[in-house]
């Protein structure tokens, strides 16, 4: 009882009535039949939007005062909702005032049921919304700017990755090439592996694939580094050594801390069915000789980009008709579910296989058992690339 | 996923079926004073639409529902996956249009067709009187951005992703009447852009036009429209005003559907 009181007391301090409440509340308020038609308002409400009250009340209906689009979003939003849930919040309207401005304003709406549960009556508050909706249009704009920097972002990034993947190997006499490539996870960012096949003379072609530290923009500015240095490099030196050898030189002299695995691999088409092989391998995988069975080709040496003076033996053999050379980034091997590791054993039965399979099939069934094998998602970009030798010309 | 799953298809009762089918806005639950009446007597079918209620969103296709088609095909589907026969079509809305393409493409699984404040095409054209301008529905797809700021697609699964705890999705705000923003925004687009005058001559299919009083999207005129071209159609008016009868009167439109059928 005290507490009661004490409230009263209070209470008294203040020059206050219900009916100064209601009138006076900071927000409008607006009673509605359940047709809308508006059987109360206070002062709030008029002063807000500018309307008398004997323009309103018995005449005209809350959602006939806001603007067309906002009229169909309560007739099929907004008056459903008071009907399903007895009420509504936040909703953000405009009301149209008498002189045909607009006023934005969010409002909360509670339903009133009469004895059989129906709808007797409705309370609405109204806020005015200006600065807050000035505000959130900001958002959005902002939002949609941020939408629009991210699709340019993921347009520059799948610009750049096909710029280091060729989509078509090219098509190399006497040699059924093919390749294929999965980006890590959404493929949103620039990956650092790389292929490429290009002619050096006549009938003498080299294929590399390698592979960058890191990924993104810094990655995919050696990756462009490498894949011109070795480009220009052929052209120079028919040693897959010396063309490595190269390449380390350029990277170290860059100045960039990043290193660099690559396998490369010199091919001599002269005769049909037959291609004689020049392979070095630095920090890399060595490639993967299906003759039947399959098995790693004895060849490795350095990493680039880190030592003076990389070891980078060669390793010499000849690919037959039938046979295929399969090169291949880490993403391969170290596709990972949980803790087992795909493994180059797996890599070798799948080979084993599907040796018969035509180059660019052969490349693609790699990547899709690998992405299978970690439940559909790569964790490291994925690059194969199969060389065959064909006896026909085609 | 089936056809059952993908619209979220609920159904009641036993007898000659009924599919209640709702319009742009919220879900099936645009019937759950009306549909209930008819469970004693028939075999009641609800289902959302595709980009509604707690159907599966990622079912949705831009490209499929970029005109009202798409959901007439779904229509059909689900009277062939449920097996309906001599099926009671009752739509609100734009998808009263839906019926109208379903039956005129199948009318052999429909028996009649309960038209709830339909429209044929909402923007006015030359003598035709629609009731809207373009202009209107860009404020409509303003309207409906703003009143979406709180959505993000994180949400979605906690509306449509917990079918077995449906209180979880009760609890957000204004629940019935939301999905995704970009779904929301094309399904608008779709309606209001929608023109099915020409489909009304193809139904056969016996057919009720329901129309109300004071309909902000679906005036008067609109109706008498759709009476005159669907031959031999019976025009009931309800006293009932707004655009949604199956919520402010119920009574009313249960009775009128209950005399037609």
């Amino acid at each position: 009882m005290s507490t009661e009181t004490g409230d009263d007391e209070f209470a008294r301090l203040l020059d206050d009535s219900a009916e100064d409440l209601y009138e006076n509340a900071p927000c409008g308020y607006l009673s509605t039949l359940p047709d809308g038609t508006i059987a109360k308002v206070n002062a709030t409400f008029l002063t807000l939007t500018g309307y008398d009250r004997a323009a309103l009340v018995g005449k005209r209906t809350f959602q006939s005062l806001l603007a067309v689009g906002d009229r169909i979003f309560y007739e099929t939003h907004y008056a459903p909702l008071v009907r399903m849930q007895q009420g509504v919040q936040e909703i953000a309207v405009e009301i149209v005032r008498p002189d045909g401005g607009r006023l934005p304003v969010l409002v909360n709406t509670k339903a009133t049921t009469d004895r059989r549960g129906a709808l007797a009556f409705m309370r609405t508050t109204v806020f005015d919304a200006r600065q807050r909706r000035a505000y959130e249009r900001e958002l959005l704009r902002a939002r949609q700017q941020a939408e629009e920097s991210e699709a340019r972002a993921r347009e520059l990034a799948r610009t750049l990755q096909d710029s280091f993947l060729p989509p078509e190997p090219p098509a190399v006499p006497g040699l059924d090439v093919g390749a294929a490539f999965r980006p890590a996870g959404g493929g949103d960012l620039v990956g650092g592996d790389f292929f490429d096949v290009f002619e050096t003379g006549d009938g003498e072609w080299v294929a590399v694939l390698g592979d960058v530290q890191g990924k993104g923009v810094e990655a995919a500015r050696v990756t462009a580094l490498a894949r011109h240095t070795l480009r220009a490099a052929a052209m120079s030196t028919r040693s897959p050594a010396g063309a490595l050898t190269t390449l380390n030189e350029a990277l170290r002299r860059s100045g960039e801390s990043r290193f660099c695995t690559v396998v490369y691999a010199r091919l001599l088409v002269r005769e049909p069915g037959a291609v004689s092989v020049t392979l070095a391998a630095a920090g890399h995988a060595p490639p993967i000789l299906v003759d039947g069975a399959a098995r790693a080709v004895d060849v490795s040496g350095d990493l680039l980009g880190v030592l003076d003076h990389p070891v980078l033996p060669e390793a010499q053999l000849t690919v037959t008709a039938g046979e295929a050379l399969c090169l291949f980034t880490d993403g391969v091997t170290e596709g990972r579910r949980d803790d087992e590791y795909y493994g180059e054993h797996r890599l070798m039965a799948l080979l084993e296989r599907s040796s018969g399979m035509p180059a660019a099939r052969l490349a693609r069934h790699v990547v899709d058992d690998v992405v299978r094998f970690q439940r559909g998602t790569a964790r490291d970009d994925i690059a194969v690339m199969v060389l065959r030798p064909v006896s026909e010309p085609s | 996923m089936g056809v059952i799953d993908r619209n979220h298809v609920t159904e009641t009762g036993s007898g000659q079926p009924m599919l209640f089918a709702h319009g742009f806005g919220c879900d099936q639950n645009m019937w759950r004073y009306v549909a209930p009446a008819f469970a004693e007597s028939h075999r009641v079918v609800l289902f959302d639409h595709v980009g509604a209620g707690r159907s599966d969103l990622s079912a949705y296709s831009p490209q499929k529902y970029a005109s009202l088609d798409g959901y007439a095909d779904d229509i059909i589907e689900i009277c062939e996956e449920l097996d309906l026969r001599d099926v009671i079509y009752v739509g609100h809305s734009v998808a009263a249009m839906m019926g109208v393409i379903a039956t005129g493409r199948r009318p052999e699984l429909f028996d009649k067709l309960v038209l709830v404040g339909p429209s044929p095409r909402y923007i006015d054209d030359a003598d035709y009187v629609g009731g809207f301008s373009a202009e209107d529905i860009e404020g409509l797809l303003e309207s409906l951005a703003s009143n979406y700021l709180g959505w993000s697609s994180a949400m979605a699964p906690v509306i449509v992703g917990n079918p077995d705890r449906p209180e979880l999705g009760e609890e957000l705000t204004n629940s019935f009447c939301r999905t995704d923003p970009d779904i929301a925004r094309q399904f608008a687009q779709v309606t209001f852009a929608s023109d099915n005058r020409e489909d009304l001559a193809r139904v056969t299919t016996p057919t009720l036009v329901l129309q109300c009083s004071d309909d902000a999207i679906a005036p008067e005129a609109v109706g008498h429209y759709v009476h005159q071209r669907i031959a031999g159609s019976r025009l009931v008016h309800l006293r009932a005003t707004g655009h949604c009868p199956n919520l402010s009167a119920p009574d009313e439109t249960i009775a009128a559907i209950r005399a037609f059928v």
